[in-house]
């Protein structure tokens, strides 16, 4: 059996990043994520990595795009307002097509917010992370051992597509202790042919940029990204399924209001409520298919978020409001209780 | 436990805090005045403070920042915290923040704990934390602790789990590597705690057991 150690989420990112080979982490404290620069800290250093604390969010976030050009696994996180102002590098890292990893372990907003947890940058990470049309791969844990295996795969999809994938995460995945297998394959790095490693005199010179002085070349270059894509949403949609077999209603929830459904879920079952789950493991691609098929066969769909009712609108797009879509929610860093998610789904029962 | 002072301290996410707040009840129950002292500055989660509701039903007094627990993250010591050395007719646990960093607050009260001469400082361990899985990293922790406090330790809490998935072989693994560790650094290991599940099962397999309730988690 493999070994097991007791982790936080943070530190299970952390730790998972640097057995993907990750040896740059750039980044700014700021609660609920410290414990992943914290980490850093500690250990880079000890293995012949490099830790920085920058000056700021926006100086991590384009020390990320430096290293990334030269195509090194490197990568930076915060906390909601940490990527806002990150929001203008990971639109350039877009721009320049850098793989490249970041965190977000999201807590209570806008604004200054607060430190509890928080799903509010739900928008923010599948549609609007900076100017410009672009998309990161978001990935959604919804367990310690998640944080650590979708660290891993979230280098692995940003080296394969030449792109940004966000960890969006929460306060309580961040915060809470679970213990963790680390014992999983790593791929090695692909071959990056277009890194800036040095020319040695062998070869034409290698240009990472977002500059582009033709219009006509810039617009290649966005049509060429939205075929790769396509071709992203094709291949690497990840959901869970939970009950869904015989659901008359099927709650739509990811990391930990995923968590809070499925003790609503297992009690529903007790009075006899036929209710599942789906839960997008990608929040960008979005899982459209199961959310489509399941508006064939249940009755409403409840979205249960710890925001304003923002992946919602994928729910209904996804659905083509075939069913009604009713939010079921917390916000400003509170959790949904089993009890609130229950009563939701005995209101859609009758 | 016969001190008036208990300091929990160790490293980052060992279990102190569970451990304070089940040592207050222990000596609760035992009769005495009991007050816990809420000192942590590094993490502003998981706080004594989700123990309030349960220590005014027992009659235990507690002593914490007004920010534990909110939704800012401020490092504040409680105003009330000299009540630790004012108040002698109370047995104190004084719960400590992670690390160095944050067994730095206790340098504030350490001069006076020192001169009552009143005291033992136990270090919490966990040997499947990722930083401290073998005796020579928690010797390191250990040592950079007493520096920050200026305090030493006196003794050792062996709280070894992995959560709720904890077994009592889990446990039982433990008791060599923490034996091994109270020879290097030469203090005594003052006790085991387990969560009371695991309680029957290990007693009399291992010594100086001590049952520990957990707070609920609903996710």
């Amino acid at each position: 059996m493999a070994e097991k150690i007791l982790m936080k989420g943070n530190e299970a990112i952390a730790e998972a990043a640097i057995l993907a080979g990750c040896r740059h982490y750039f980044g700014y404290p700021i609660t609920p994520q410290t414990e992943v620069a914290a980490y850093m800290a500690k250990k880079m250093p000890k293995i012949g990595g490099t830790f920085l604390q920058a000056e700021s969010e926006i100086a991590a976030i384009n020390m990320v795009y430096g290293v990334a050009s030269t195509g090194k696994r490197v990568m930076t996180s915060s906390s909601s307002p940490g990527i806002s102002l990150k929001g203008e590098g990971l639109s350039y890292l877009a721009g320049a097509d850098l793989p490249a990893l970041v965190v977000n372990v999201q807590r209570g907003g806008p604004g200054l917010g607060g430190i509890q947890p928080s799903q509010s940058d739900y928008f923010q990470a599948t549609r609007g992370a900076g100017h410009g049309d672009f998309h990161m791969i978001v990935l959604a844990p919804s367990s310690v051992q998640e944080m650590a295996e979708l660290t891993v795969k979230g280098f692995e999809l940003a080296d394969t597509y030449r792109m940004t994938t966000m960890i969006l995460a929460d306060g309580t995945m961040g915060q809470m202790m679970e213990p963790v297998s680390l014992d999983f394959a790593v791929k090695e790095a692909p071959e990056k042919p277009w890194a800036t490693t040095g020319t040695k005199m062998e070869r034409e010179h290698n240009i990472v940029n977002s500059l582009f002085l033709a219009p006509e070349a810039l617009e290649k270059f966005n049509f060429a990204r939205y075929d790769r894509y396509r071709v992203i949403e094709e291949n690497e949609t990840m959901y869970e399924e939970y009950m869904m077999d015989d659901a008359e209603i099927c709650i739509a929830a990811f990391g930990i209001a995923a968590r809070v459904a499925k003790n609503a879920i297992n009690e529903a079952r007790k009075e006899g409520i036929k209710v599942g789950m789906i839960r997008p493991i990608t929040l960008w691609p979005f899982p459209k298919a199961p959310f489509a098929k399941a508006a064939e066969k249940v009755k409403s769909i409840i979205s249960v978020e710890l925001s304003m009712g923002q992946m919602i609108e994928d729910v209904r797009l996804a659905t083509e409001c075939k069913v009604p879509v009713t939010l079921c929610n917390r916000v400003g860093g509170m959790i949904p209780s089993p009890e609130q998610v229950l009563e939701a789904i005995r209101n859609a029962q009758k | 436990m016969d001190k008036r002072i208990t300091i929990l301290a160790g490293h980052y996410g060992s279990g102190k805090t569970n451990i304070a707040v089940n040592l207050a009840f222990f000596l609760k129950r035992e009769g005495k005045n009991v007050s816990v002292c809420d000192l942590d500055i590094v993490n502003p989660y998981f706080r004594t403070k989700d123990s309030l509701e349960d220590f005014e039903k027992a009659g235990i007094r507690l002593i914490s920042s007004e920010f534990a627990n909110t939704n800012v993250d401020v490092p504040a010591l409680p105003q009330a915290m000299y009540a630790v050395m004012d108040d002698r007719e109370s047995h104190f646990v004084l719960d400590i923040g992670g690390d160095d960093r944050g067994a730095l607050a206790l340098g504030r009260l350490a001069p006076s704990i020192l001169e009552e001469n009143n005291y033992e400082m136990l270090l919490v361990v966990n040997f499947f934390r990722p930083l401290t899985k073998d005796s020579q990293s928690m010797l390191e922790v250990m040592r950079e602790m007493e520096q920050a406090a200026g305090i030493r330790f006196t003794g050792i809490v062996n709280n070894s789990n992995l959560g709720e998935e904890t077994t009592p072989d889990d446990v039982i693994s433990t008791v060599e590597k923490v034996q091994a560790f109270s020879e290097l650094c030469g203090l005594p290991v003052v006790m085991t705690s387990v969560r009371e599940e695991l309680y029957e099962t290990l007693r009399g397999k291992i010594n100086d057991l001590f049952p520990l309730k957990l707070q609920k988690k609903y996710y």
